[in-house]
């Protein structure tokens, strides 16, 4: 048994302490040890995306940080994402709308790393979108519905902050 | 799926993290971005004993301009490369090159001078090193030295680095007039490593003869390929269609030794190595004497 490390972190505005291995992957901290089970483990191998959260508000993957590397960090995952227990954030609502999710495993990494890229870019292109989400895999939708729900998601954040 | 265990330190300044290297060697991996690092450790394919995480140390990201080019620190992450101003007035090449690695996500952590110490064959920053004949420094707890690109890369993920030094600065001088560049890739999906890549950079004369002409392929061999013929076929030419073609083609045959994997034949490597030598050679010659390039 390696020594433990204590490391400080805030997720979804909730302020931690905990006791880590130092091998243990952020991933899976977020999931065994807040159970935070949204963010979802599909490769751990940085190629899938299902594991993107944000990380000081910037879009990477969990799975290739160790949870002593959070220490200190400020860190979004997407139960943290809607506003209250009532409401969907918009990308939310964008992907139920479009039918953007069938089984819904990737959905988590897709809606966290889109949230800086809208934030951003309020109007992308198709092209912008497609570059957007190419570090996310999607088994089910052949990705036409998600670009969808992302031009729908624009349109309702722009709306939102108007 | 997990990494086994390590010790884990995570120094707070530069000295610190050189006394630990010093002390543990070989035993020892540098944590940067870890884009690389951790996916191996998560197969088992690597197992550090310690890991030093650097990135806790202040000063080590940033770029500055030097000597009309850059310098860029090690732990500068690859998305302020891309977006950069200074970079795209500097080196346009760079900023064209940085959206080919890999995905957002991965280029939000990942680090510019670890992805040239970790010297994958089939990345593109290590061949961009060479083509602009960059220069790394290495620091230990005993000292520093600057080693040149052409001797930085030694084989497959190995460099010149001794266990005991880090990675710390990049330079990156700037185009000489009457320059020009152009980079491409081919790769089986958006964001995977490449089939086969080039970074070109070529310089002509006041009349438009080719002074020197540098392709650096990747992907095709143990690190980045300089293609010393096609150089050769090009230099105190005319930069026509035919001399371009006949670059191309020495550049296939002579130059490179592309591996035959699950990914792709030689044989296809080899043909990708020549359409991708004609197009970054046309666009290149293009860019230095002047004319308007389609990318």
């Amino acid at each position: 048994m390696t020594d433990l490390v204590t490391i400080n972190l805030r997720v979804n505005g909730v302020d931690y302490q905990r006791q880590v291995e130092p091998r243990l992957l952020l991933s899976d901290f977020i999931r065994h040890d807040l159970n935070l089970t949204g963010t979802h483990v599909g490769c751990e191998h940085g190629v899938c995306g299902a594991c993107t959260i944000l990380f000081d508000g910037q879009p990477i993957r969990s799975c290739l940080l160790f949870a002593v590397q959070a220490d200190g960090h400020n860190i979004l995952t997407v139960e943290g994402l809607a506003p209250d227990a009532d409401h969907l954030h918009p990308i939310q609502e964008a992907f139920h709308d479009a039918h953007a999710l069938q089984c819904g495993f990737c959905t988590p990494g897709f809606v966290m790393t889109l949230k800086p890229f809208l934030e951003e870019n309020s109007n992308p292109s198709d092209e912008e979108i497609r570059e957007a989400i190419s570090g996310n895999l999607c088994r089910c939708t052949g990705y036409d519905h998600i670009v969808d729900a992302v031009h729908i998601a624009a349109d309702k954040m722009k709306e939102a902050s108007s | 799926m997990k990494p086994p265990p390590f010790k884990y330190h995570a120094p707070a300044s530069l000295p610190e993290a050189l006394d630990l290297m010093a002390q543990y060697g070989y035993d020892a991996k540098v944590l940067a971005g870890g884009q690389s690092l951790v996916p191996t450790m998560n197969f088992r394919l690597s197992n550090p004993s310690v890991l030093i995480d650097i990135n806790r140390i202040p000063d080590m990201a940033g770029i500055q301009s030097w000597n009309g080019g850059l310098s860029i620190g090690a732990l500068t992450r690859h998305v302020q490369v891309e977006k950069s101003p200074k970079v795209l007035d500097k080196l346009p090449l760079l900023t064209a090159t940085m959206p080919k690695i890999a995905h957002p996500q991965i280029r939000n952590r990942g680090t510019f001078g670890g992805s040239l110490a970790h010297a994958d064959p089939a990345a593109e920053l290590p061949a961009l090193l060479r083509a602009v004949k960059g220069q790394v420094k290495a620091q230990s707890a005993h000292g520093e030295r600057w080693i040149n690109a052409d001797d930085f890369f030694v084989d497959f993920f190995t460099t010149a680095l001794q266990p005991d030094e880090i990675l710390t600065e990049v330079r990156l001088p700037g185009l000489a007039p009457r320059s020009g560049w152009a980079m491409d890739e081919v790769s089986r999906r958006h964001g995977d490593f490449a089939l086969v890549g080039v970074i070109t950079v070529v310089r002509v004369d006041a009349n438009g003869v080719c002074e020197e002409a540098r392709m650096v392929f990747f992907g095709v061999g143990d690190g980045p390929m300089l293609a010393e013929t096609a150089a050769g076929v090009l230099r105190g030419e005319k930069s026509t269609a035919e001399a371009i073609q006949t670059a191309a083609e020495a550049a296939a045959e002579k130059d490179v030794d592309p591996p035959t994997d699950v990914h792709a034949t030689a044989l296809f490597r080899r043909h990708l190595v020549k359409v991708l030598a004609q197009r970054t050679l046309t666009q290149a010659f293009a860019r230095a004497t002047g004319k308007e390039v389609s990318s």
